[in-house]
């Protein structure tokens, strides 16, 4: 399983093992300031990095930042 | 002797702001005492004073900690505080980690007694427990007239040097270890402690085993080409009208929803449930939360496996940690019998 969240120190203290930083709280896979193909393109690189954390090999918690 | 001068932190709800489409507001410092400020005014009595209140959006202060936290540091500051009370956050859990990161900020860079009290499963409780003192409250805000005395008369002793105690000062154990002497050595009462366990007869430990609650990393996802990817989220994201009822804020339930052939989550037939953010962007484009278009897309590119039928929601906000766990010890037995490799969980 991979965390998707915006409060990252929450989702270490309850526990998750692979937690990818979202956006914001109210979107965290998006951004209503760019237009649609641009905010997409956003949310894309999110769920990406995501895959790849849960390709990745983990002994602890780990946040896939950057 | 002069009133001891009190700085108050709260959000943009007990401001008077507004709700969730207020929560990204900057700090501001008001005069005096704002909203439950005048509670505490009252429960401190002749002895203290509420020379200014600062206020903050939850969402600012969550999604920009450094900043909002360096912001706060600075107004307190300019304020002479002698003490800083923060909240009470009940079980608003951005509040909770924003009063929980001040006060300890405030401790360490002001070096002032500061104060806060929140519900025991707040987020802010795990957090900060072992860096500040933190008053237990009940889990919302109709608990606000015990909360205040017993914060206020808490913060009083703390501001006169005294250090609080558990449980007659109502705050929540530091979980720090403190030596103390006893009579007796300490492997004479392991001993008698054992005897009494063995014959079963009462004891009391000494050292309360803290509960850890993690799980060893599952191994990565091998073939992601043929992996069967769920998604699952806490953020609300529900069919438009909300089929199942499941409950703004205090979910007792979750909801299982067939995205079989949709590629898009829409406004016209999705939405989300969550009272605790401001639902307008999600509403908009559910994507935002639940990310079906772009999983969609990455499924017919052959870069998952697939897509799996199912999606599992419920509401994050205020949620037991027992429903919470109960909902997922149920639905990842579904997971498991349908061939579910990995899951994606989004939580807002």
């Amino acid at each position: 399983m991979v965390h998707v969240c915006t409060v990252v120190p929450i989702s270490l203290t309850v526990g998750a093992n692979r937690i990818v930083p979202a956006i914001a709280i109210p979107h965290p896979l998006g951004n209503p300031k760019l237009d649609k193909k641009e905010e997409k393109a956003l949310r894309r690189q999110l769920v990406e990095k995501s895959l790849k954390a849960l390709q990745t090999e983990v002994d602890g918690q780990t946040v896939f930042e950057g | 002797m002069s009133k001891l001068r009190v700085v108050h932190y709260i959000n943009q709800f007990f401001a008077g702001l507004g709700g969730e489409e207020k929560a990204d507001v900057r700090p501001e410092v008001r005069e005096g005492k704002v909203g439950p400020g005048a509670a505490f005014a009252v429960a401190l009595g002749q002895d203290a004073e509420i020379v200014a209140t600062v206020v903050c959006g939850d969402s600012f202060y969550g999604e920009n900690m450094d900043e909002a936290r360096k912001i706060v540091l600075d107004m307190v500051k300019g304020q002479k505080a002698d003490l800083f009370i923060a909240g009470p956050a009940f079980n608003a859990g951005r509040y909770g980690v924003a009063c929980g990161d001040i006060c300890k900020a405030v401790s360490q860079e002001l070096g002032i007694p500061v104060l806060t009290g929140m519900y025991i499963e707040n987020p802010g409780t795990d957090l900060y427990r072992k860096h500040i003192n933190i008053v237990q409250t009940g889990n919302s805000a109709a608990d606000m007239r015990n909360a205040v005395p017993v914060m206020a008369k808490a913060a009083l002793k703390l501001a006169r040097g005294e250090e609080l105690k558990v449980p007659e000062d109502g705050v929540i154990e530091k979980g720090i270890r403190k030596n103390i002497y006893r009579e007796t050595r300490g492997s004479q009462r392991a001993v008698d402690m054992l005897i009494a366990k063995l014959s079963g007869q009462p004891f009391e430990t000494e050292y309360p085993m803290p509960d850890f609650d993690r799980v060893t990393p599952n191994p990565a996802v091998k073939d992601m080409g043929k992996a069967r990817i769920a998604l699952v989220t806490s953020g609300g994201i529900v069919p438009k009208g909300n089929p199942d009822s499941i409950e703004a804020s205090s979910a007792s339930k979750y909801g299982k929803y067939d995205i079989d052939g949709i590629a898009d989550l829409t406004s016209d037939a999705y939405q989300t449930a969550h009272g605790g953010y401001d639902p307008v962007y999600a509403n908009e484009d559910p994507d935002r939360v639940l990310p079906v278009d772009v999983l969609r897309d990455m499924e017919e590119e052959g870069i998952i496996g697939g897509l799996y039928r199912y999606y599992y929601s419920t509401v994050g906000n205020g949620t037991s940690v027992g429903n919470a766990v109960g909902f997922a010890s149920e639905f990842v037995k579904e997971l498991k019998e349908d061939g579910v490799d990995a899951v994606v969980l989004t939580s807002t």
